[in-house]
């Protein structure tokens, strides 16, 4: 099988380790993974500000670009929702791109829903060991309605001991522009979900979207916390203190 | 609130109430309760999910023909000796009672809550004409007192601990009162009974209007709405055109999902039907009874980005799960309705300009739309409603500037590669094991009190190289 690799704009700037973990746990797992070079970033920023002339652009040049990819894999469930339920609509007015963006849309997933819905995969051989915990990110749980699989793969990793979250469906206050536009309401949520993070007593706190790790894992270190904010990639295919 | 009064921008307003420890402890309390006891409600009703359907598409519907709804409901309670009054704006709709309580020679007014009433500003016109409104809800009877607005849809005083109110009353009311809910909701019953004998008019909103029978239906829990509606020689009902609905079997799809909604109840304990004024041989009910069908910028809306804000059956289930209103509480968004809905609701009464900053006052977290009795897709709507911003030049220059720039960034993958090089670069000063801080301008906004990852030293498209 193969699967192309949308690696993101955080993920390739900020968050190579995930992207590298992801690559190294597809092959493992047998997928035959590429990499267009040409990717940016999925546009979803300008999306979200109402910039949709823009976005549309970059949906135009992202559907063109992984025209002939047989899947499409995501390490971040806000990009994965945004091509799956905003490019079709973005690219509307031209019959033939919207026709692709909607062939993109069905063969794009999310991480975790490729590893269970298109792989089958139950449980993944893992070096990890320790306490976690999962942080549902708002676009993966109420966009593409996915809250079991990256449960069942952490449950699925022998020395792996999930714990739940107190409010884990809740907004870790990140938002995008949101979290610059009003850093003191964005950090107001923030705090209430790392509090809820600390009182679980976990090591490492996972999470499938890089904008929800930035987020916590920038109030995490600001505080001094010895959680450590991690993507599933990471605790999947463990390298020990990556 | 009116526009004029706004003197602060909303990130002040909301740094003010971040601030304020009352108002967090007030609101951690009241949206934790709310958000249990609504999510408990609908796990136990297994039809509640198709209800929610049937309700958005009864909503869909009824806006479609709007208008032969609307005559049919002015028809039927005009036929049982009612009357109906077209109010076009807020202002028609103030000069409508203030005409009435002239002509009628009204010196007071006892209300049941309201949220229309809230959007014209009723009490404030019936002071200055001389004719003194007495809100008879319990908490719109404590923000009265203490010459507050409400600052939630359904619980006006949520912003008030107990401790509060015990405090008001006891100063407002000439008493030593402990702040237990008990003691303190039979002080408010002692004070308010007198005036609903005294009132020449009850003023009511309308949750429901249902076209088929000229009923106009009101759901409340403590009922003063009953007595509102019942003991003044005058009830007036201001209601919104959008909440008229077909039929009786339509209401029964709304009540089986609107306490639920708002307060977790299966029914709210009272839900008055009102038809018309009282007829011969009946033993109670008013002599004339007033119903002003309210505009004020809804219609406009039907053809337009906002028309699923007029499916909003005022239940405040968005407002409690809301991350943002649950940090600020309702005051701060600086309008009538507040929470993600509210942020529609202002651009439709008050158009566009008035939500420039409301507009990004939510992360798009999705919570709101998950538990709209009727679906509404707020955080979809919140994102078209920045669109119209940009588009109509609303949103700042600066702001167009930054985006357009970001465009250009990401339609060129060389321009992309070049810009991690040239972070690289510019990150050096600021970097603090390994991590991002106290960055200028913008960014600066985060790292206050977050530390940001360093742009790494060698990106993904670097490493993928080597992967090979």
């Amino acid at each position: 099988m193969n699967a192309s690799i949308m690696i993101t704009c955080l993920g390739d700037l900020l968050f190579p380790e995930v992207g590298v973990a992801m690559v190294k746990l597809l092959r493992r797992l047998g997928v035959t993974v590429e990499f267009p070079r040409g990717q940016t970033c999925c546009g979803m920023p300008l999306f979200n500000s109402g910039f949709h002339h823009d976005a549309a652009l970059v949906a135009a040049r992202t559907v063109k670009l992984f025209e002939r990819s047989e899947h499409v894999v995501v390490p971040s469930g806000s990009c994965a929702w945004m091509v799956k339920t905003e490019y079709p609509g973005l690219l509307k007015d031209d019959p033939a791109l919207r026709s692709q963006a909607e062939a993109l849309a069905r063969k794009t997933h999310e991480l975790s829903q490729f590893l269970v819905n298109v792989l089958g995969v139950t449980s993944i051989d893992s070096s990890f060991e320790g306490r976690v915990t999962y942080h549902d990110s708002c676009h993966l749980l109420r966009g593409l309605g996915e809250s079991r699989n990256p449960r069942a793969l952490l449950r699925g990793v022998k020395g792996c001991e999930l714990v739940d979250l107190p409010g884990s469906d809740e907004c870790c206050g990140f938002g995008g522009s949101f979290s610059v536009r009003l850093p003191e309401v964005s950090t107001a949520v923030l705090d209430k979900k790392l509090a809820n993070v600390e009182s679980t007593g976990a090591d490492c706190l996972v999470a499938c979207d890089a904008g929800c790790l930035m987020q916590m894992s920038g109030g995490l270190s600001r505080r001094g916390s010895r959680v450590r904010a991690v993507h599933l990639a990471q605790v999947l295919e463990w390298e020990g203190r990556a | 609130m009116s526009d004029a009064q706004l003197k602060t921008s909303f990130p002040q307003r909301a740094h003010a109430a971040l601030g304020d420890a009352h108002l967090q402890e007030a609101l951690t309390i009241a949206t934790t309760k709310f958000i249990g006891l609504r999510k408990e409600s609908f796990e136990g009703y297994p039809a509640g999910e198709a209800l929610r359907d049937r309700a958005r598409a009864i909503k869909e519907a009824t806006l479609q023909q709007l208008d032969q709804h609307l005559e049919r409901l002015a028809d039927n309670i005009e036929r049982l000796g009612g009357h109906v009054h077209w109010a076009a704006t807020g202002d028609e709709a103030r000069d409508i009672i203030l005409r009435l309580c002239r002509d009628k020679g009204v010196r007071m007014a006892v209300k049941s809550k309201s949220m229309a009433t809230e959007e014209i500003e009723l009490n404030e016109a019936l002071e200055a004409a001389g004719v003194k409104p007495v809100e008879t809800d319990l908490g719109e009877y404590i923000i009265q007192l203490a010459h507050e607005k409400p600052s939630h849809i359904i619980a006006p005083a949520i912003h008030k601990t107990k401790g509060q109110v015990a405090e008001l009353f006891s100063r407002e009311l000439h008493g030593e009162f402990a702040a237990d809910p008990e003691i303190l909701t039979a002080v408010a019953r002692k004070a308010l009974r007198e005036k609903f004998l005294q009132a020449d008019m009850g003023i009511t909103g309308a949750n429901f209007a249902v076209a088929d029978t000229g009923t106009v239906v009101l759901v409340t829990n403590e009922g003063n709405g009953r007595m509102v509606t019942s003991l003044p020689r005058i009830h007036v009902a201001l209601m919104g055109i959008e909440k008229v609905i077909p039929s009786m079997s339509d209401l029964v799809v709304f009540l089986a999902i609107l306490a639920r909604s708002a307060t977790g109840q299966k029914l709210s304990s009272y839900t008055t039907l009102v038809r018309g004024p009282r007829r011969a041989g009946e033993l109670e009910g008013p002599e004339e009874f007033h119903l002003i069908l309210l505009d004020n910028g809804r219609a406009r809306q039907i053809a337009s980005t906002l028309r699923e804000a007029l499916y909003c059956l005022r239940c405040g289930a968005c407002l409690n799960v809301c991350p943002v209103y649950r940090q600020i509480g309702g005051h701060a968004y600086g309008y009538t309705y507040p929470g993600p809905i509210g942020i529609l609701l202002t651009a439709m009464l008050k158009g566009n300009g008035a939500v420039r900053e409301l507009a990004h006052a939510s992360s798009l977290c999705g919570a709101c739309k998950d538990v709209c009795p009727v679906r509404i897709d707020i955080p979809r709507m919140l994102v078209e409603l920045r669109e119209h911003l940009d588009r109509e030049k609303i949103a700042p220059w600066p702001e167009r500037m930054v985006f357009r720039a970001f465009r250009r960034l990401l339609l060129s993958p060389a321009a992309f590669r070049l810009s991690a090089r040239a972070g690289r670069w510019l990150q050096r000063p600021f970097v603090r094991a390994g991590r991002l801080r106290g960055l200028p301008l913008l960014l600066g906004n985060w790292t206050r009190t977050r530390d940001l990852p360093p742009v790494a030293p060698r990106t993904f498209r670097e490493r993928w190289k080597e992967l090979g």
